[in-house]
């Protein structure tokens, strides 16, 4: 084990990946010359050179069909987005193209691609730049979604993904980017996509939560834990789709109450659809509504004390805990 | 439909087409003199029989340099796509074809001109008027109907239908709905070729509309910057849906657009099935040869609607049958004829068996069983 920064452990799984397998490229903006504009492919040029890490043209839809057509061809391509709000301009390959490919080919063409990079908020960039849009790409049949929230998940999902012959969109978290814990360092560190992770035992109440609100409901489950002696549960799906619903099931089970805590905004969102499906497998279980801590539905504002109140945040999560717990 | 408007366009065409020739590889250099045939916009029966016969003459002598097995071969194809597109549209007008159904028909030539200069490894993609590429590919006329007919025993069985075709086998990468979303794709087919060290090379088609679509800009950009082995055909058929190229393209020259990308191009008559082989296997030499990308604009007309549900109030008979006067197959069999290649023998031949397949064809669609349901949520994820 290894203690290492988020951003260390996916430059790791990239660096790994590269050497197992010649047809894993990178191509994103920055990604080569600049080390990547948050260093996630930092030397990685230096040591693999043009052909392996390729800097594009600011020329997402571009850049992201090519992806697509080379995965078709054999290759396995990691495309880069700077942020994923950029990805937005690549929508129509991603999800026109990419998660549509296996199934209108009757079975022909796989397209091996992972489209990864930060998503969600960062410190005061407004409202173009903060968005988390896993729901909007979960939507769609063909894709996987995943979103690690520790730097030993970061690995070993990464490598995963890169490995996996569909097309994976893989939601990092800028502002989690310099995050520390202890990552394996077995070149074959594997974690399966599909597989959540319980990140705190508790026995009261369940929070789920995800990439940026897993360290805030371990944080809140410390509070509720010293100033109420409640115990709480922490489970991250890790993978949103496909979805471990039977990890989150049985911890709702156990605990009686579930709170989900997410970046994204709350309409039609991936706590919705948990929520739905707890309902759908638990309802008998359940001794308190379910309760959501999502941003709030408004644009992201640039103000620093306006963006802490749309975000999600430890003191929010700890009222909820407390609301379903009646405390 | 002549009116003052469009006698500018035409003056603009052959303005574009001489700036194209002056900044621009050898190969743009026949460009001005190629667009002042064919842009007939305006010409009248009598013109359109005149450059009949010009094509005639100087697709006669092209035949002599080429292997007459080659020739029969890309007669036939031509043959079956028309026969084969003419039954779909009567078995779409009684119902056997659900959605949408775009027909090739007119547009032959540019289809076998092209996909018949590939080599073993190349790859093809085009975009929704798919039926034809898709068996000059090799995917047989069996499994293209029963495609269209939603059948288990079509190409992707049943889950794809007219606008969905591929063999991953044949190096045909598909037929894909959304306008221009190919002509990306197909720089990434490209990319790997090259990635992978093969001097193979890509053509992508796709639709003079589709050139609105910033994926054409973003796509010729990254061709050229980093030489990727893939040629852009822009099979102009003048129509986009019911739009004509005039009422939604700021020029009409579309070769030359690859000038802003220092790309070569070459603008070609697409009623000329060699001198769609010719320009292609020119573009072919040079990808081959260092990865150089080329974008070939290949004038043509599409004698149907845009697809079986469009009644087509946005053009005259009159423009269409003009068209007819220049028909590819008739020229292709003319010249066959006066270079004494083939004779009416073998011409009956050809349709008899292009008849034949798509008999066997309709016979197939018909007998194959609809998909099992249990097909519905297969090959959704891969393995």
């Amino acid at each position: 084990m290894a203690e290492m920064t988020i951003r260390d452990a996916l430059n790791a799984a990239l660096r790994e990946e590269l050497i197992r397998d010649e047809n894993v490229f990178i191509m994103g903006e920055e990604v080569a010359e600049y080390d990547g504009a948050y260093k996630v492919t930092r030397g990685l040029w230096k040591e693999f050179g043009d052909k392996r890490v390729v800097d594009s043209p600011i020329t997402e839809l571009g850049f992201a069909a090519l992806g697509v057509g080379a995965a078709m061809a054999g290759l396995r391509p990691v495309i880069e987005f700077m942020t994923f709000n950029f990805s937005i301009l690549a929508a129509d390959q991603i999800i026109n193209h990419a998660a549509k490919m296996l199934y209108m080919s009757g079975g022909q063409f796989n397209v091996p691609i992972v489209f990864r990079g930060p998503n969600g908020s960062a410190f005061q960039v407004s409202s173009q730049h903060s968005q988390a849009l896993e729901a909007f790409y979960a939507n769609f049949p063909g894709l996987k979604v995943v979103m690690p929230s520790t730097a030993a998940d970061a690995k070993g999902l990464l490598k995963s993904s890169i490995r996996d012959n569909n097309p994976v969109v893989f939601l990092e978290q800028e502002t989690m980017y310099g995050m520390k814990s202890e990552v394996p360092e077995d070149e074959d560190f594997l974690i399966p996509l599909g597989v959540a992770d319980v990140k705190r035992e508790g026995s009261d109440c369940t929070i789920v939560a995800r990439s940026f609100t897993v360290p805030q409901a371990l944080k809140a489950a410390e509070i509720i834990k010293s100033e109420y002696d409640v115990s709480v549960e922490v489970v991250d799906p890790r993978t949103i789709k496909p979805l471990d619903i039977d990890t989150i099931t049985a911890s709702v089970k156990k605990t009686n109450r579930l709170v989900i805590a997410e970046e994204s905004h709350s309409f039609a969102s991936v706590g919705a659809e948990i929520s739905h499906q707890v309902m759908e497998n638990a309802f008998d279980y359940l001794d308190a509504p379910i309760k959501r801590i999502s941003t709030v539905e408004a644009p992201m504002p640039y103000a620093r004390n306006l963006e802490v109140a749309a975000l999600p945040s430890v003191e929010k999560i700890v009222a909820a805990v407390k609301e379903v717990c009646y405390l | 439909m002549p009116t003052k408007t469009a006698t500018r366009q035409q003056k603009t065409a052959e303005k574009d087409a001489k700036s194209t020739a002056n900044g621009s590889p050898k190969t743009a250099s026949k460009n001005s003199a190629k667009l002042k045939e064919i842009v007939t916009d305006e010409v009248n029966k009598k013109e359109a029989k005149a450059e009949f016969q010009t094509r005639k003459k100087s697709q006669t002598s092209a035949l002599k340099n080429t292997d007459p097995e080659l020739l029969r071969e890309m007669l036939y194809q031509m043959v079956l796509g028309r026969i084969f597109e003419q039954k779909c549209a009567e078995v779409y007008r009684i119902g056997k074809i659900g959605g949408f159904c775009h027909l090739y028909i007119g547009q032959e030539a540019v289809g076998v001109g092209s996909m018949m200069a590939l080599k073993e490894g190349d790859y093809t993609i085009t975009s929704y008027r798919d039926h034809v590429q898709a068996m000059v590919a090799g995917i047989s006329p069996e499994e293209v109907l029963a495609e269209l007919y939603g059948k288990a025993g079509g190409n992707v069985g049943g889950k794809g239908g007219s606008m969905h075709m591929f063999s991953k086998e044949k190096g045909f990468f598909g037929g894909h709905g959304i306008v221009g979303g190919q002509i990306g794709v197909a720089t990434g087919m490209a990319y790997a070729q090259k990635y992978k060290g093969t001097d193979n090379v890509t053509l992508c088609f796709f639709g003079e509309a589709a050139v609105n679509q910033g994926i054409f800009h973003e796509s010729l950009n990254m061709a050229q910057l980093w030489k990727i082995p893939c040629i852009y055909i822009c099979e102009n058929n003048q129509y986009g849906m019911g739009t004509s190229q005039k009422r939604a393209m700021s020029i009409s020259n579309i070769a030359s657009k690859a000038e802003a990308y220092g790309m070569a191009n070459e603008f070609v008559d697409g009623m000329d099935v060699m001198a769609v082989r010719e320009a292609t296997l020119r573009a072919i030499e040079r990808a081959r040869k260092d990865g150089s990308p080329t974008l070939l604009e290949i004038r043509c007309y599409r004698y149907m609607g845009h697809s079986m549900s469009d009644p087509g109030k946005y053009r005259t008979t009159e423009e269409i049958k003009k068209y007819q006067e220049r028909d590819p197959i008739v020229l292709f069999k003319e010249s066959l004829k006066a270079a004494k290649v083939f004779g009416d023998k073998d011409f009956e031949e050809i349709e008899t068996k292009a008849k034949e397949a798509v008999e066997k064809a309709v016979k197939f669609a018909e007998e194959s069983p609809f998909p099992d349901e249990s097909e519905l949520m297969t090959d959704v994820l891969a393995e």
